[in-house]
């Protein structure tokens, strides 16, 4: 139901399948939502600056910070000699993730040393005093300079496989061999990295750190601190988006905070200026994919070998997953008979490359529907018909490259209601004829389906757990181990208590995030928020809910069956009884009114070695239609229009997911087009703030823009209220906008080549793709 | 260190500042008001914005010294006791905001918006918000609350 609020007497305000507000709408339209740099700082609170490097790949041959130590206001520098114990916030435990550099630096912008002072200006200014001498070292900047280094990796590859490709290819009746750039990118949360320590007794500190994955801030603190887990208590109440970046990324702010505010025995707050925090934490992996596909004459894929090589940066990081990641989704939608698929986390020296929404996932299907544009090109037909032709199928036709049977596959269906709805066959003739006119502006349409695997590839990430407490006044306080950086989880998983129990969303108080009070959590992230604190609140409401009815049954004396929690109340046989009222009376009998939920995923399993299993609990499926213009004068482009159809199974809170899949698709597109990383010949990245790094703008948002659930999908797994994830799916359909503005490209040579149009496809890249095939001879029609 | 006066969100307020004491700081760290966001430092992400006289400013763009005896209007400032402004009622209710962290900025600069075109066209909207970066929303609904508090 997309109804919003019912009539308080037949359906709680608030209850699941309800498009209930975030649940702090108010406080931010108002400015009244406290971030944690709005946080009341208690006297005595201290700043910590970074220092960062300035060579790419160096020795450090010298250190000196006397003018830094003599600075206005400068109360201690730290350097990775004042680490208690581990220099190291490696989320992997790899040890190659140093909190400071110590005899060499690995990247531009590595820290190397902190600076603390009575105010951010003060250690700000403080962080630039520090004359540090370095001896280069050779630097491989890019993947091609990794590879051509002897291509060292910083985690071990991964090779999916299944059938004989070689054969397969061997014997296609047509055969494309070629590359693909797909560029990264900066998450740009809007609330940078921020951590502010505060000191407590014995070895005790609190972090409030802006960060998706507490626990593990919690375990790597401790770590460099060399004190127990539970020394360390992180919290987080919200984060100003996060997308991945805030996944392993914040550990190391909350270690030097951490770390100064123990030694000095006073609150330290520390958070880097928007430059620094472009420069010093990591973006999206930028790729190479190199692949060769056979085809028959129809369009069917027959087989499929690739090789993805990403620039993972200096240390490993999250790139082990990522670029497996990549893998699990070089097939996006569609079924390889033979497939060899080859993963390179190469090592550069760049700053360590991370999670950011999709995790690899994005460049597995870019690499993907280049495949499928090669073959349409290549047969003179429409994308789509190639799509349409390869979409994974009956038995036969169902075995993913790691060997898992896709058996939820609703892309037949999705893909035709949205043709229809968005007229796509006639807007695309109308397009080609528009074209065939052969003036400067050329027009391109693309409908691009996305199919994304949830769960961590990581089985044991997949379990979650929740705090409930029902106090004797028939309030409700939530606690789960999910972080809120705007997603909406809070308002999803509060909406699931309430329904459990049958009460108006108001009474239930959602808390900060704190290791405390839920301990061992994973990370906000895969998609898999929802899917897992929902399923652990839910447990918590029912364990607590059992002991009401055997509370209720046994003082009214009925049967267990015959008390039910419904709107106006709780029903005990004949009578109803408010849900306060049963509280207190719970209370007075001595009904424990607490509960630790749990929740893990089944049925999953991964054998990495093997390249086989069920790493995914299911899939999440949607598509997009984007028209586009571009100027072949210039390369400039605008969206026209988009329609996109996106499945979030049965939705726990429909606004909320469709300001998923709007903000999602918005960021896609943005990845594809205009977000450019930039670093020059040196390691330096020269595109480090909004005005050389183009984030797409209220303007660039399609001149039409229609979006809809595909409210008939139901998750046919048993997840929470049949929901579906829909965090990162709908960052792919920004795919649709640049396989638009390649069809536009290829019309300058009448279709008859594809464009393998890279990415970011800028306005500088597109015209010179235009300019590439009217050079190989596209005469005009 | 320089004295500056100013109204802000109707009370009068001064303080001491140094003269490079940007607006922000001062509304920030010495009245407090910390419903103003600093994004991105260097006066392109618009989460700071705020009005001086009537017009909106990016607070990270003014030096106090500058407002020295304006009349400021913080995001704290904009509803009426407890009754909300049109604009940020319009946000709430379209769901114009994720994470939050642009939503002071963007309400602060659509309600200066409508003041200086009370029917904006929706490209009119989009091009005036471009100062105004928001990474979450996709701006889709962020458009409609304008929309809805133009017809308000
Ligand atoms: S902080 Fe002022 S414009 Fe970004
Ligand atoms: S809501 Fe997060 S930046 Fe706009």
């Amino acid at each position: 139901m997309d109804g919003g609020r019912k009539d308080a007497g037949t359906r709680v305000r608030g209850g699941v399948h309800s498009a209930e507000r975030h649940d702090s709408a108010h406080k931010h339209v108002t400015g009244a939502a406290d971030y944690i740099d709005d946080m009341v700082e208690p006297v005595g609170t201290l700043h910590a600056y970074l220092g960062l490097s300035e060579a790419a790949h160096a020795e450090i041959v010298s250190i000196d910070l006397t003018a830094v130590r003599s600075a206005p206001g400068v109360v201690d520098v730290l350097t990775a000699a004042d680490i208690p114990a581990v220099n190291d916030v490696s989320p992997v435990h790899a040890h190659d993730d140093p909190v400071f550099a110590e005899d060499k630096v690995m990247f531009w912008g590595q820290p190397v040393f902190a600076v603390i002072a009575e105010s951010r200006l003060q250690a700000r200014h403080a962080a630039t005093l520090a004359r540090i001498d370095y001896r280069p070292l050779d630097a491989a900047i890019d993947i091609d300079a990794a590879m051509a280094a002897g291509g060292d990796l910083v985690t071990k590859p991964l090779k999916l496989e299944r059938g004989s490709v070689d054969k397969a290819l061997a014997e296609a009746p047509n055969r494309i061999i070629g590359n693909m750039e797909i560029g990264g990118q900066d998450h740009f949360y809007l609330e940078g990295h921020i951590a502010f320590a505060i000191p407590g007794e014995d070895e005790t500190v609190t972090i409030h750190s802006s960060t998706q994955h507490p626990s593990e801030a919690q375990t790597l603190v401790a770590q460099v601190l060399g004190v127990a887990a539970n020394a360390i208590s992180v919290q987080v109440r919200r984060m100003g988006g996060g997308f991945g970046g805030k996944e392993s990324q914040p550990a190391l702010f909350a270690a030097v905070a951490a770390l100064a505010a123990k030694r000095l025995n006073r609150p330290v707050k520390i958070r880097p200026d928007r430059d620094d925090d472009m420069i010093a934490t990591g973006k999206r992996h930028d790729f190479k994919v190199a692949y060769d596909v056979g085809f028959d004459d129809e369009g069917r894929i027959l087989g499929v070998e690739g090789t993805y090589a990403a620039r993972c940066g200096f240390s490993a990081d999250l790139s082990g997953p990522v670029t497996d990641r990549a893998l699990f989704h070089a097939d996006n939608a569609y079924y390889f008979p033979h497939v060899r698929l080859k993963s390179l986390p190469l090592k550069t020296n760049t700053v360590s490359n991370t999670a950011f929404r999709g995790f690899g996932g994005p460049q597995g299907v870019v690499g993907a529907e280049r495949i499928v544009e090669e073959i349409a090109y290549a047969l003179g037909k429409d994308p789509l018909e190639i799509r349409k032709a390869n979409f994974y199928g009956p038995p036969g036709r169902d075995v993913t490259p790691y060997h898992q049977t896709v058996t939820d596959s609703i892309l037949d269906r999705l893909v035709s209601e949205l043709e229809i709805s968005s007229d796509y066959q006639a807007r695309r003739e109308a397009i080609l004829d528009f074209n065939r006119q052969g003036g400067v502006i050329r027009k391109g349409i693309a409908l691009t389906p996305v199919k994304f695997g949830i769960s961590f590839t990581a089985t044991w990430f997949n379990q979650a757990g929740a705090l409930l407490h029902v106090y004797k006044d028939g309030s409700i306080h939530l606690n789960h181990g999910g972080t809120e950086m705007g997603q909406g989880l809070f308002t999803k998983v509060a909406q699931i208590v309430a329904d459990c129990f049958q009460v108006d969303l108001d009474r239930i108080r959602v808390s900060a995030t704190s290791t405390e009070k839920v301990p061992n959590t994973s990370a906000t992230a895969a998609s898999s928020g929802s899917d897992l604190n929902g399923m652990a609140a839910q447990n918590a409401a029912e364990q607590i809910k059992q002991r009401l009815v055997a509370f209720a049954s046994e003082k009214w004396s009925v049967s267990a069956e015959e008390v039910t929690f419904g709107p106006g109340g709780v029903c005990v046989g004949s009578k109803t009884v408010p849900f306060d009222v049963l509280v207190a009376e719970a209370y007075m009998a001595r009904v424990h009114l607490s509960a630790a939920g749990f929740y893990k995923t089944p049925d999953i399993h991964w054998d990495r070695e093997a390249g086989k299993g069920r790493p995914f609990y299911y899939f999440a499926y949607g598509a997009a239609v984007s028209e586009v213009s571009i100027d072949t004068l210039t390369g400039e482009y605008r969206v026209e229009r988009t329609d996109i159809l996106h499945d979030v199974g049965k939705s726990l809170n429909p606004a909320i997911d469709k300001g998923q899949v709007e903000g999602g698709f918005v960021q896609g597109v943005g990845w594809l087009t205009t977000e450019e990383l930039w670093w020059d010949d040196k390691g330096r990245l020269r595109t480090h703030a909004p005005s050389t790094y183009k984030i797409p703008l209220a303007s660039d948002r399609p001149r039409i823009f229609n979006v809809a659930l595909a409210e008939w999908s139901e998750n046919k797994e048993r997840t929470i209220r049949r929901s579906k994830a829909v965090g990162e799916p709908p960052l792919m359909l920004g795919i649709s906008v640049l396989e638009a503005i390649s069809m536009a490209v290829a019309s300058v040579a009448d279709y008859r080549e594809c464009p393998r149009l890279d990415t970011p496809a800028t306005p500088e890249r597109v015209l010179m793709a235009v300019e590439r095939l009217r050079a190989h001879g596209g005469a005009e029609a | 260190m320089a004295t500056v006066s100013m109204t802000v969100n109707g009370k009068s307020v001064s303080g001491e500042v140094e003269p490079r004491t940007l607006l922000v700081q001062f509304i920030r760290e010495q009245l407090h008001l910390t419903g103003t966001h600093v994004g991105c430092d260097t006066s392109q992400c618009g989460a700071c914005v705020v009005h001086v006289n009537g017009d909106s400013v990016k607070s990270c763009t003014m030096l106090a010294v500058q407002a020295d005896g304006s009349d400021v209007t913080t995001i704290e400032g904009l509803a009426n006791g407890d009754t909300l402004h049109p604009m940020q009622e319009a946000f709430r209710d379209n769901h114009g905001l994720q994470c939050g962290f642009c939503t002071p900025g963007m309400v602060m600069s659509a309600v200066d918006l409508l003041k200086k075109n009370p029917k904006p066209s929706e490209g009119e909207i989009r091009e005036w918000l471009e100062g105004n970066i928001c990474r979450c929303t996709g701006y889709h609904n962020i458009v409609k609350a304008v929309q809805q508090a133009a017809q308000a």
